[in-house]
């Protein structure tokens, strides 16, 4: 690893104890969506700031080779196809687009309200790729001197 | 205290934040002040009661703040002289707003009181989301069951914000490789 990129040893070390906790609690905070305040979109900004938390700590290169970048794009774009997938899976199975179609199961249960935790899921990964990624392909580009965007 | 008041001063208070995130001349003092106004629109939410909102709000808040320092901080920027112009503008901005103000002071009466809306479909959804959906948090019950196509139509935007985001900065970075 290189220790020149980045932030000061003091930060590293912080990062690499806080970050699993915040993409855990961001995982809490995703599969509890339909049960306490937060959902799909909440937990994925937290994970995605974790993710930029390491960015910031290590640097840009240390995180293209940490994660698999194409990865994570495709990751994007299939969960964005699988909210599709889902809204025609209710109109095949049942009789409207986007249905609720699995069993809603008893209330204040985890595995509850049919498809809601599902769709929560899969908003919590779109969002978190995203974001990371728009501030990930902004932090890589490199003015020339005198030009403007 | 009634709600009002603890509104009324953390607006004045987001007010306060904006004027000095427009009139300092230190460009990282002005990015913290611009995250004043989100924080005190992330408290207000929780005055009102709407803790998801209230989360979204201040994650957004600093995911900004993020991008925000980023880009700005060590960049030159252009100050913009105050001139006699402006000053002409700003007087005839202020005018208007007051005379528009004047001419609709009376409408003031015919707005619902604060918290009983004019609409219905609320109460339906307090009265039967847990039954219906199965989900003990009514705002996930209806922006992913009863208002999931609008959630579809909200992916989609990110999808094609964030398409368009790669492919023209992406190709612009390797350019510059």
């Amino acid at each position: 690893m290189d220790n020149n990129s980045g932030m000061t040893i003091i930060v590293k070390t912080i990062t690499r104890i806080t970050v699993p906790i915040i993409i855990l609690y961001g995982c809490y905070i995703i599969f509890h969506g339909h049960l306490t305040p937060g959902g799909g979109f909440a937990g994925g900004v937290i994970i995605a700031l974790a993710l930029l938390n390491v960015m910031i700590a290590f640097g840009r290169e240390f995180t293209n080779n940490w994660l698999n970048i194409n990865f994570l794009e495709k990751l994007e774009s299939i969960s964005a196809t699988l909210f599709l997938v889902l809204g025609i899976l209710g109109f095949l199975i049942g009789t409207t687009f986007l249905l609720n179609f699995i069993s809603k199961g008893e209330l204040f249960r985890l595995l509850s309200a049919g498809t809601i935790p599902v769709l929560n899921i899969i908003i919590g990964i779109k969002v978190a790729m995203s974001l990371f990624l728009v501030v990930w392909v902004l932090a890589g580009l490199k003015l020339d001197e005198g030009e403007s965007l | 205290m009634p709600i009002e008041t603890w509104l009324i001063f953390i607006l004045s208070f987001m007010i306060i934040g904006s004027i000095v995130a427009l009139e300092i001349k230190d460009i990282l003092s002005a990015v913290i002040a611009v995250g004043v106004v989100g924080l005190g629109v992330s408290l207000s939410f929780i005055f009102l009661q709407a803790p998801d909102l209230a989360i979204v709000q201040f994650l957004f808040e600093i995911f900004a703040l993020i991008i925000m320092v980023r880009a700005f901080v060590k960049k030159d920027y252009h100050q913009e002289e105050p001139s006699k112009v402006n000053k002409i503008l700003i007087g005839i901005t202020i005018i208007t707003l007051l005379a528009i103000l004047y001419f609709t002071a009376s409408i003031l009466n015919l707005l619902p009181e604060f918290g009983e809306p004019l609409m219905n479909t609320a109460q339906y959804y307090l009265n039967n989301g847990a039954s219906d959906t199965g989900a003990a948090n009514l705002v996930t019950s209806i922006i992913l069951d009863y208002r999931a196509y609008d959630t579809l139509g909200e992916v989609t935007v990110l999808f094609t914000a964030i398409l368009g985001a790669l492919t023209v900065l992406r190709i612009k970075s390797k350019s510059h490789r």
